[in-house]
């Protein structure tokens, strides 16, 4: 019997949602805005993350050798860098590595490179370049590193140069302004994805309150509650069955032209590269919203036709 | 079968629509409720059917207070009584034959018994040929009979007809009336609210007439007296 009551409601729920044809496109239509607002979101919030970690990725702490220093030392110094728990990983650049890629930078440069030649030895000092695990940490690595009791003597005396405070503005406020758009992301998401849910309810009510009759029809009939408010919900979820589907298809024409058009600047805001690459996840997510918000506004809403007795 | 116990009823803005309601149907009884619109007759049919309660007194329906009844069994309830309005109330979205199985499905009918029934039900009130036309694609002598063929479907103990012909010409009044007599004859208590007294005095069956929420007359086999 539960079979049965459960496959007539499936099919009232198609069967409706078929007839009602323009009431199904309009609600169809504001999920699917609904939908793209909660999708891209997501997907600019995911972007945003990667191209801060990208760009967290270029800070770095130089630390300038002095020519003479032995490569036992360097070394020394190096494993000693990286024992400590902040850093992430510690690379060495010697004389001969710094001068091949001095040239290759600057091949196009004549005067330069005549230059270079002219000197005749190698000017270019090694670099010990180090990698925090967080920005905020790259303040507390600066400071064991001038602090010379933290370095053995041998090893404080290959140092020639450390940049951390050349850089210290520029790492600080990229730190702020990492914390500031994660904040920003994460507020702005919850914001719009409310939004979002309330048009839905909205719309979805909007459906119900044209049906209104018609479920009274149904309860003087002898429906039970659960047996009338079925294939509403149903018709909800294929709302957003349907509605997901458009919208994942549009993401991918939107992605394509918004690579194209910004590709002018720092590399071009690649979601398209996002949205490929996470398709199976964005999917789900996407068409799980839309089933769940389409099946909730349906219940929430023909609640109200069968309050009283 | 039905007893009304001095009912009363009165609307939230002090409207006095039933006062001191006091009769009973027997099983079997055809029963017509007439009187001017504003008589109570509707808020009558209404409190059968446990759509509100009544103010003071109790009506009940096989021996069962109808305003105790809960929100979970009143389903069970409604699917005993088989109703015909004015104004048809059928699903615009559903075909004829739909809404009458409709009244099946909820009663819980296997897809069989559906399938025998429903083309019967619809043979009985003569519209077999339009089973599957929607409700916007009938005549409104055709709708209502399609809402009789709801009505009758499950075998209901009692069919409560409100001002069934109100929208119909003679000739389909006429029909309609035929219909419900026959329904009657089977053994169905019927009870027929009306303001046609063509209709009350073709039938020759127990009248009750209201007047502002009062019963004024109960005649065995009455005539329309306003």
């Amino acid at each position: 019997m539960l079979w049965i009551t459960i496959k007539r409601i499936i099919k009232a729920g198609f069967v409706s949602f078929w007839r009602n044809g323009s009431v199904s496109l309009s609600a169809v239509f504001v999920m699917v805005i609904a939908l793209f607002m909660i999708g891209s979101t997501l997907l600019l919030t995911a972007f945003l993350g990667t191209a801060l970690r990208d760009l967290q990725d270029k800070i770095d702490i130089n630390i300038y050798l002095s020519i003479t220093a032995p490569e036992n030392s360097i070394f020394d110094l190096k494993s000693r860098i990286e024992a400590l728990p902040e850093v992430k990983a510690v690379t060495y650049i010697s004389r001969e590595q710094a001068l091949e890629t001095f040239r290759v930078r600057h091949e196009n440069d004549h005067r330069i490179i005549q230059a270079l030649d002219e000197v005749g030895t190698n000017p270019l000092t090694a670099v010990l370049t180090v990698k925090a695990k967080e920005p905020a940490q790259y303040e507390g690595i600066a400071k064991f590193l001038e602090n010379k009791s933290s370095l053995a003597p041998d090893s404080l005396s290959i140092v020639s140069k450390v940049n951390y405070n050349d850089n210290k503005v520029a790492i600080e406020r990229l730190s702020r302004i990492m914390a500031g758009v994660k904040k920003l992301g994460g507020i702005i998401t919850v914001v719009l994805i409310g939004i979002s849910i309330l048009i839905t309810f909205n719309t979805i009510r909007l459906a119900i309150f044209i049906a209104r009759d018609e479920i009274s029809v149904m309860r003087l009939v002898g429906g039970s509650n659960e047996y009338i408010r079925g294939p509403f919900v149903v018709e909800g979820m294929i709302y957003g069955l349907v509605s997901g589907l458009l919208t994942v298809i549009l993401f991918y024409p939107i992605t394509y032209w918004l690579k194209a058009t910004t590709e002018g600047f720092y590399g071009g805001i690649d979601l398209l590269h996002y949205f490929v690459a996470n398709f199976i996840q964005i999917f789900f997510i996407i068409m799980l919203s839309g089933i769940a918000l389409g099946a909730v506004s349906s219940y929430l809403a023909v609640r109200k036709y069968l309050s009283t007795r | 079968m039905i007893y009304f116990d001095n009912v009363s009823k009165v609307y939230p803005d002090g409207t006095v629509a039933l006062e001191g309601v006091t009769f009973s149907v027997k099983q079997g009884e055809f029963v017509s409720i007439v009187g001017h619109s504003g008589a109570g007759k509707t808020t009558l049919i209404k409190l059968l059917l446990g759509e509100g309660d009544c103010t003071s007194g109790s009506v009940s329906f096989d021996s069962v207070d109808i305003q105790k009844v809960k929100m979970k069994d009143m389903p069970n309830l409604r699917r005993r009584i088989g109703v015909i309005f004015q104004d048809f109330r059928l699903l615009s979205n559903k075909t004829a034959y739909e809404n009458v199985a409709f009244a099946m499905e909820v009663a819980g009918k296997t897809d069989e018994e559906i399938a025998s029934d429903v083309p019967h039900v619809l043979e009985l009130v003569d519209l077999s040929k339009k089973m599957w036309n929607f409700p916007r694609q009938l005549s409104g002598g055709e709708l209502q009979r399609v809402a009789i063929a709801r009505a009758i479907v499950n075998h209901p103990d009692l069919i409560i007809a409100d001002e069934p012909t109100g929208n119909l010409d003679p000739i389909n009044t006429y029909e309609i009336v035929q219909i419900l007599k026959k329904i009657n004859d089977l053994g169905t208590t019927v009870i027929l609210t009306t303001h046609n007294k063509g209709v009350v005095e073709a039938l020759g069956k127990r009248v009750i007439t209201m007047d502002h929420g009062r019963v004024t007359r109960d005649d065995s086999t009455g005539k329309y007296a306003l």
